[in-house]
């Protein structure tokens, strides 16, 4: 078993309870490095149905197909996978007014250093481009942005995102 | 090879109350899905996210466990998503019938034919993918006479479709559009749905 990072300081069970408390009933993703520990939580909890995608740019369709059959769903990919999503975010999230939450792993995000990371240089740059606002979450005490976020997606019917900044812990 | 819209009449008169996702060709305001059916409601046109109509299929499918749903894939948009195969399979909804309308070439835009055209086979693709069935059709006949079986069996179930292709050289600012865009069919369902 991995050992958990211990310098983590954003857990699996704030996003879950988060998740819960805003009624979702299915997570649609692909794992990256970070989600782990997510996983296992995600497979133990019964409120939540998890469908795995083979790339990202079908997290986006799947979820559109789940909301206009009446579920709620949330996508749970990396950054990396919005850039692969493109079309399907414009074509489907935008265009039909979808009020999807995507929680987008932030790799390259780094709060105190310089990131070479091309991943997370454009992330902000391209939701810009779209109009999809977005929060920031770090720490299990920002993860009521993630009702906010729900709120607004709900309010606007639009995509809103939710870069995770943080490598979870166990 | 069968005709596009005589393979759309056919599933339209064995699709009773299910949900049906439409894409390119199937979608054809002049020779598809919108000229035969009769539950226009229940009908979404899915063409904004290229190769994504079986995904969008796949999420209305979960929700929805107690209707059938239809997809009616173009090959060209399935050869964009082939992951879509390995995603469905692992869900593996029993309500999911995955048609495929493969006349070998991207009518759309003129005709060039589809990468891996006479090569592929995208009923070896769903069955090596773990889908409950999966048949391939290339005249009328057998297709009405087993239709009725298919729809009975529990999916996913592939049934491919050799569609006699029907190439569109218009310019797009003189082509036919359909009168229901994705978004209003989509709100259309959720309200007949009650979600």
């Amino acid at each position: 078993m991995e050992q958990a990072n211990p310098e983590a300081v954003l857990h699996p069970q704030a996003i879950i309870e988060e998740l819960k408390k805003n009624k979702f009933t299915h997570v649609v993703w692909l794992p990256d490095s970070e989600t782990n520990f997510m996983y296992q939580q995600l497979m133990e909890e019964p409120s939540l149905d998890l469908v795995p995608v083979s790339r990202e740019g079908e997290t986006m369709a799947i979820a559109a197909g789940l909301w206009v059959g009446g579920k709620r769903p949330v996508a749970l990919i990396q950054n990396t996978g919005i850039f692969e999503s493109g079309d399907s975010i414009r074509g489907l999230g935008l265009d039909v007014d979808q009020p999807l939450v995507m929680l987008v792993g932030y790799r390259g995000w780094d709060r105190h250093g310089i990131s070479r990371d091309s991943a997370g240089k454009f992330i902000e740059h391209v939701l810009h481009a779209w109009g999809i606002d977005y929060y920031l979450v770090e720490t299990d005490d920002d993860a009521s942005r993630i009702s906010l976020a729900v709120e607004e997606a709900e309010r606007t019917a639009k995509p809103v995102a939710v870069l995770m900044g943080t490598e979870y812990g166990a | 090879m069968i005709k596009n819209i005589d393979a759309c009449r056919v599933i339209e008169e064995n699709r009773g109350d299910a949900l049906v996702v439409t894409t390119m060709g199937s979608g054809n305001p002049r020779f598809g899905w919108p000229t035969v059916t009769h539950n226009e409601g229940l009908d979404v046109p899915v063409g904004g996210a290229m190769g994504k109509a079986s995904s969008f299929a796949l999420g209305l499918a979960l929700s929805q466990p107690d209707r059938k749903v239809i997809i009616l894939d173009g090959d060209g948009s399935l050869v964009m998503n082939l992951g879509t195969f390995t995603t469905i399979s692992d869900k593996a909804p029993p309500n999911l019938y995955h048609f495929v309308f493969e006349n070998g070439v991207y009518a759309v835009t003129g005709g060039q034919p589809i990468p891996g055209e006479g090569k592929l086979s995208f009923k070896d693709m769903a069955l090596g993918a773990g889908y409950a069935g999966a048949y391939d059709f290339d005249n009328l006949e057998d297709l009405v006479s087993s239709l009725g079986s298919i729809f009975r069996e529990k999916g996913p179930v592939l049934v491919n479709l050799r569609i006699m292709p029907e190439i569109e050289n218009i310019p797009m600012h003189l082509r036919e559009r359909a009168h229901r865009t994705t978004k209003v069919a989509s709100q259309e369902m959720r309200r007949i749905l009650g979600v």
